[in-house]
């Protein structure tokens, strides 16, 4: 089936198989690499990008699904090459390590911030719960998000 | 000339990419056109614990939409392969005659596209006869049923064959007033990795070219070419999504890749799910410990035995040897103990073999030695603190050795010891809980305490590395570490630029190329910046040197007239800063000549000891069990600090997995062998909402082992929270009579342990 999709403002359309996930057109398809898979069970939010606007985890959406819709991957967070001030947070606190749920912690940090402008530690910490970093690295995760907020 | 760069909080280099279009991992190589056209590849794995393979029908397999080759230990002509550790054990890398754990590789399909491996795979029909399963390793110890028939036991690896002494009787305590007994279990973690396993492979003119995820590419080479010797394999690292010890060497999967490739004649892509990784990733700890402990009622422990048990799982891997190589060397911990024993024996069981993990070893044997303290302080009525203080080895700055024989290099326990209490305002803690416990809270507080030691880049010593500068002035280190998290690229960079005086932004860092690098001996075992950092700082000096020769002759001056002036990155004749090379310019000269460069192995005076001490706060809730890690304040004790942003992230890390290992997880099989944490969704994986606030405490006393003052950080958090964790929810509910409740301390574990 053929879905069309805007990815960081480039309108694509590709043939993809009914069954075909989200993470799986970005990666695949529009070969945008930033977004990474880290399990098969919905459970880590390494594949968190922003669809219509709203964070959300790619591998619960079928591309089907996103068909019309508007995608934000990390590769379209900086603009002209200036970082997103939480890009920034996270170099300027070391919120990142392996960096491998780096893209979707930074994609869940900023809907969360949307929603939320000023968290307190303890919202950050939860509205971050679905977004496992294994580097453990949250203490400074949690203080990059917070600085974020703070600008 | 402004100051050393060196100590300072400098912001990661890696950090740029990473933040804005990802990092590439090997599944993310798109672009590589020795790549183009690969096919997939998806294992078929064991869904027994134990038995015996009749038959492999891959007949409905080789139908299925998109399959192009479906292989077998038999079709591939694999041969037996021996564990390092113990003649006795061999597989083959797909299972031929008998399957040993639930994920064993057995078949494997190749596809055309990634999406058709698991279907065909499910087609493929494997004829098993079941076998007695043997999950727990006391029962595998005296089992007549062997798992490797021809090692002759189930114990696989003993200490005392390896020629360290046997445990006594109870003379050994004769002299001690109290003596006290536990049992603990120091539980099977996987380590989970957020990038799960994945390689890729081409043939290029008769050479294997391997794409790995690694921790260590030179020791996959190795592998890779021992197991098939005509490979001539090229292993190339991409960047890495964690390995927390288990991605160190090369797994079945990833070693028969290279002659699956032949087979088809088709490079060839593979990348495990994360259910496939849960069960064949190595997994960490697994190790049961039997302690006895005595001493005088004033507080001094006489006499301390440690007999561990360790689960190898299905096969005698680096698991194996951890307990009589890294338990059984660190059992004394911080404590000036006069008589120490331990025996460690390693068991195979039908279970994913046990690898190394963030700590590898020694959080087994400090938690074991800080556990059997605590519960000596509770049988005398000691303090947790104070019974620690009356024990620890006095301030040392030359070697000290334990009564079980290991030399640590410097030591200030009590010094961080008394830095964390005071940081933690203990006594103020211990009243809270006084008060909480008169009114009968429901929400009680327990406080724990550890101190530790721990041994870092044991068992290696040396490292290699070589910089080389460009004509454009730019240099690349090339180093034998193996960066997936550390912040080798900055750290590196730092040290290199300190020497040269080139900047930061024109030094790269590359590693992993086993092409480029053939000597290197990657990252594990927190011996990266000791080693690897210490070989960059030498190499960078040597260079300095060999330039000012070339700086010399080029500028007509004697080579003992020539300085560096770091500032502007350009050597002169002293007192004649105008005329002047730079680095460039003598890269330029040398274009011809073999270039600018400088290539050394450092060798170090020995491992080094890493120490520090912690403090938990945890909240019980008496009527659920639910534990609250509140606070873990810390003091980390890594030497002479590089960077100290990089070391407090390495120590947070620590500190949460070590919390997680304490409070949340646990990989669990049934009595069948099925694993039932099998994914992310039942593996109580920790998150932001249960990683404590950490507050850390600074200490740095240097080490003499190598020119850095450096010793290892990556695994001493971890080391030193678990069993501070474990203390705290323990202490929460000793008022209630609980003297000991196992990790992880579930909310079920804490609620039996108050109502039994």
């Amino acid at each position: 089936m053929k879905v069309s999709i805007t990815i960081n403002g480039s309108a694509q359309s590709h043939d993809v198989e009914p069954r075909t996930l989200l993470v799986h057109y970005i990666r695949d398809q529009a070969k945008l690499t930033g977004t990474n898979i880290g399990c098969d069970t919905s459970s880590c939010g390494a594949c968190t990008v922003h669809l219509d606007g709203e964070a959300a985890k790619s591998c619960t959406i079928l591309a089907a699904q996103a068909d019309g819709g508007a995608v934000t991957t990390i590769e379209g967070l900086a603009i002209n090459g200036e970082m997103h001030p939480m890009q920034k947070a996270f170099m300027e606190n070391h919120g990142l390590q392996c960096g491998y749920c780096t893209p979707g912690m930074v994609m869940a940090a900023i809907g969360l911030l949307n929603e939320n402008p000023k968290p307190t530690d303890e919202e950050v910490r939860l509205g971050l719960e679905g977004n496992l970093c294994r580097c453990t690295g949250y203490h400074n995760i949690v203080k990059s998000v917070l600085a974020a907020a703070n600008k | 000339m402004t100051g050393s760069i060196l100590g300072n909080r400098v912001l990661r280099k890696e950090d740029p990419k990473f933040l804005t279009t990802g990092g590439v991992y090997v599944d993310d190589m798109h672009a590589e056109p020795l790549l183009a056209g690969a096919a997939h590849v998806t294992f078929v794995r064991s869904q027994m614990a134990h038995a015996t393979i009749l038959g492999i029908d891959i007949s409905a397999a080789l139908q299925a939409p998109g399959v192009i080759a479906v292989h077998t230990a038999a079709s591939l002509k694999l041969a037996p392969e021996t564990s390092s550790y113990n003649p006795g054990v061999s597989r083959t890398l797909l299972a031929s005659d008998r399957v040993r754990y639930v994920g064993e590789p057995v078949a494997v399909v190749v596809t055309e596209h990634a999406n058709q491996g698991e279907d065909a795979a499910d087609l493929v029909v494997i004829d098993y006869e079941p076998l007695e399963v043997l999950i727990d390793i006391e029962a595998a110890m005296t089992s007549s049923t062997l798992i490797y028939p021809d090692a002759g036991s189930n114990i696989a690896v003993d200490s005392t064959l390896w020629g360290m002494p046997d445990v006594t009787g109870d003379d050994f305590f004769a002299d001690c007033e109290v003596v006290v007994k536990g049992r603990y279990i120091n539980q099977r973690l996987a380590p989970c990795p957020l990038e799960v396993r994945g390689s890729a492979v081409a043939w290029v003119d008769g050479r294997l070219f391997q794409w790995i995820s690694t921790q260590h590419a030179q020791g996959v080479r190795d592998q890779i070419n021992k197991s098939d010797s005509t490979s001539h394999v090229r292993v190339i690292t991409p960047d890495v999504g964690g390995g927390f010890g288990a991605k160190i060497s090369a797994y079945p999967e990833e070693i028969v890749l290279g002659r699956l490739a032949l087979a088809v004649n088709r490079p060839l892509r593979w990348r495990e799910t994360r259910s496939e990784s849960m069960i064949s990733l190595g997994h960490g700890r697994a190790q049961l410990q039997y302690i006895t402990i005595g001493g005088n009622r004033d507080g001094k422990v006489l006499a301390y035995r440690l007999e561990a048990i360790q689960d190898s799982g299905a096969f005698v891997d680096v698991g194996a040897v951890l307990a009589p190589a890294c338990t059984r060397p660190m059992s004394s911990g911080v404590y000036a103990i006069p008589k120490i024993e331990c025996r460690t024996k390693s068991v195979v069981t039908n279970t994913t073999p046990i690898v190394a993990y963030r700590g590898a070893g020694r959080p087994e044997a400090t938690a074991a030695i800080e556990r059997a303290m605590d519960m000596f302080a509770a049988e005398i009525d000691l303090d947790a603190a104070e019974v620690r203080r009356k024990n620890l080895i006095g301030k040392f700055m030359q070697p000290h050795t334990t009564a079980i024989g290991q030399e640590y290099d410097v030591g200030d326990y009590e010094g961080a010891l008394d830095l964390v209490l005071a940081a933690a305002n203990y006594a103020d803690l211990r009243k809270e809980q006084a008060t909480r416990r008169a009114r009968g809270d429901r929400n009680q507080l327990g406080i724990g305490v550890s101190v530790y030691v721990e041994i870092t880049s044991g068992g290696t010593n040396h490292e290699d590395a070589r910089i080389e500068v460009l004509p454009d002035g730019r240099a690349i280190v090339y180093t034998g570490t193996s960066p997936h998290g550390q912040g080798h690229v900055t750290a590196w960079s730092m040290i290199a630029s300190e020497h040269t005086g080139i900047a930061m932004d024109k030094i790269d860092v590359v590693w992993g190329d086993t092409d480029l690098i053939p000597e290197g001996l990657g990252t594990y075992g927190s011996r990266s910046l000791q080693l690897g950092g210490a070989a960059v700082h030498e190499t960078a000096i040597k260079l300095v040197e060999q330039a000012k020769i070339f700086a010399a002759s080029q500028l007509e001056a004697a080579e003992s007239d020539i300085v560096l002036d770091k500032e502007r990155g350009v050597f002169h004749v002293a007192g004649t800063p105008a005329k002047s090379t730079s680095w460039g310019d003598l890269a330029s000269s040398r274009a011809n000549d073999g270039g600018l460069g400088y290539a050394h192995r450092f060798t170090s005076g020995g491992a080094t000891f890493p120490f520090g001490a912690h403090v938990a706060v945890v909240e019980v809730d008496t009527e659920t069990g639910k534990v609250t890690h509140l606070r873990q304040i810390a003091c980390d004790d890594a030497g002479t600090v590089l960077n100290p942003l990089l070391l407090e992230g390495q120590i947070h890390g620590g500190i949460a997995q070590g919390s997680a290992q304490a409070l949340l997880e646990e990989f669990v099989y049934d009595a069948d062998g099925n694993p039932k944490t099998g994914n992310l969704a039942e593996y109580a994986f920790i998150s932001a909402v249960e990683a404590p606030q950490i507050e850390l405490v600074a200490m740095a006393t240097p080490t003499p082992r190598n020119p850095l003052g450096a010793k290892g950080v990556g695994e001493s958090g971890t080391i030193g929270s678990t069993p501070a964790v474990q203390s705290a929810v323990v202490d929460a509910v000793a008022h209630l009579g609980v003297r000991h409740i196992d990790m992880p301390t579930t909310p079920e574990r804490v609620w039996l342990a108050i109502n039994q």
